[in-house]
């Protein structure tokens, strides 16, 4: 599944251009809207979908499991903190959710890696990732379950 | 220079009938452009075979007042005043330059048909709109060009570079900036000048309007007929397939809106 663009409904502001993760979303040439140059490279994440202020972007199915008719959805409403689905089915079947957007406020909890200490070369040789093991909350080492309390008869 | 008509200056010298034959061969020239484009990018079947679908989505059939109300409550805030754009200087600098050429066009068939030739009546307050209108269309023209324009602000381009989208607001920017130059130097009496500005402003008119095909002219036309699609689509619960609004209260600040789009 690839994203799309209504141009009808696109103007050009640019949130999906800097939101896309695969960087695909760009501006055309001829007409200045919003466009997906590499659909093939679309991951599906529905970031430019969620974005977009006009709601624009949609998000065409394969037409082996969504065949022709279907549609699903988004509306993403950030002063109401919610996000709301429509699926509509083939046959005319529509379903409607509406869920909590749990996302961390923009721009925020961002780890200010260049204030940090700078890493030793032991550090740096070894297979701890930054953070490691403190930030894992693991009291400094991997948590290990005993063997006396697994199932019997499921060999290790 | 404000309160001077330059077309009645220009008149001495061009008779005002082939000043009023160029005002309506340009007028022509938008037709032609607009009418073409309909019948090659067929933006207009789309259009109509959208409302068919919205008509077949619809949950409920809006009354004849209901649509005209709907129709006014977007003419009035959706398309006078840019709303898609939302808060920011996008919309600041689209309604600048809107209102500008709106101002700059109407002043120019109101001087020239009305106030330009001999025996014609003077007036101080039309020129005085005409000149605002030009300065109202650079500055907004101007800001959005070099510095608001998606491909600048978003896609990190640089300003100068041009592609064909710019033919729209580059020639109507070469014709607001070369008909103010030209007014400036003909009624300074520096005549020569005065010519090369005359030329340039009656090139950059033919490239504007002469260009309407090509160029992003006709969303004047388009963009109100997609937002009363769109506002028309809300009001039946069509809604394009959108989920409706989600019935909470509005307890956070904005996301990703707050930014600009300039994370490159």
């Amino acid at each position: 599944m690839s994203t799309f663009v209504y141009m009808t409904r696109c103007d050009g502001c640019g949130h999906c251009v800097d939101i896309c993760p695969s960087d695909i979303m760009h501006i055309d040439e001829n007409i200045r809207r919003a466009v997906n140059i590499e659909p093939n490279f679309c991951w599906e994440c529905y970031s430019c979908v969620k974005a977009c202020p006009n709601h624009a972007i949609d998000v065409r199915g394969y037409a082996d499991f969504a065949p022709m008719g279907h549609s699903v959805r988004v509306r993403r409403e950030e002063e109401k903190g919610t996000i709301s689905w429509k699926i509509k089915f083939r046959n005319g079947t529509t379903k409607d959710f509406v869920s909590p957007i749990t996302t961390k406020p923009w721009g925020e909890f961002i780890p200010k890696l260049a204030d940090g200490d700078k890493p030793d070369q032991g550090e740096i040789n070894s297979q701890m990732l930054y953070t490691e093991p403190n930030g894992l909350n693991i009291d400094g080492k991997l948590p290990s379950v005993p063997k006396d309390t697994f199932k019997k008869g499921v060999y290790y | 220079m404000l309160e001077i008509n330059p077309f009645s200056i220009l008149a001495e010298t061009v008779s005002p009938l082939f000043i009023q034959f160029f005002i309506l061969a340009m007028l022509s020239l938008i037709v032609i452009g607009i009418v073409v484009q309909m019948i090659h990018h067929k933006n207009v079947t789309y259009f109509f075979n959208n409302a068919k679908k919205a008509k077949l989505a619809a949950e409920r059939e809006l009354g004849v007042g209901e649509k005209t109300s709907v129709i006014l409550k977007t003419v009035v805030h959706d398309i006078a005043t840019t709303a898609e754009l939302g808060a920011g200087k996008r919309r600041i600098a689209h309604v600048m330059g809107m209102y500008g050429t709106i101002l700059f066009w109407v002043a120019s068939i109101v001087l020239v048909f009305f106030y330009t030739g001999e025996g014609e009546s003077v007036s101080t307050i039309w020129p005085i709109i005409w000149h605002v209108g030009a300065i109202m269309t650079c500055v907004g023209g101007y800001w959005f060009w070099l510095f608001l324009r998606v491909d600048v602000l978003a896609e990190a381009h640089p300003w100068y570079r041009i592609i064909k989208a710019d033919l729209f607001v580059l020639a109507l920017l070469a014709c607001a900036t070369t008909g103010l130059a030209w007014s400036y130097f003909q009624s300074s009496g520096l005549a020569g000048l005065g010519y090369l500005f005359l030329v340039l402003f009656i090139t950059s008119n033919l490239v504007l309007f002469g260009g309407v095909y090509w160029s992003k002219f006709a969303h004047m036309i388009y963009k109100p007929g997609a937002a009363i699609q769109k506002n028309l689509a809300e009001a039946d619960g069509s809604r394009d397939n959108l989920p409706p609004l989600a019935d909470a209260p509005k307890q956070f600040g904005l996301g990703i809106k707050r930014e600009q789009p300039k994370h490159y």
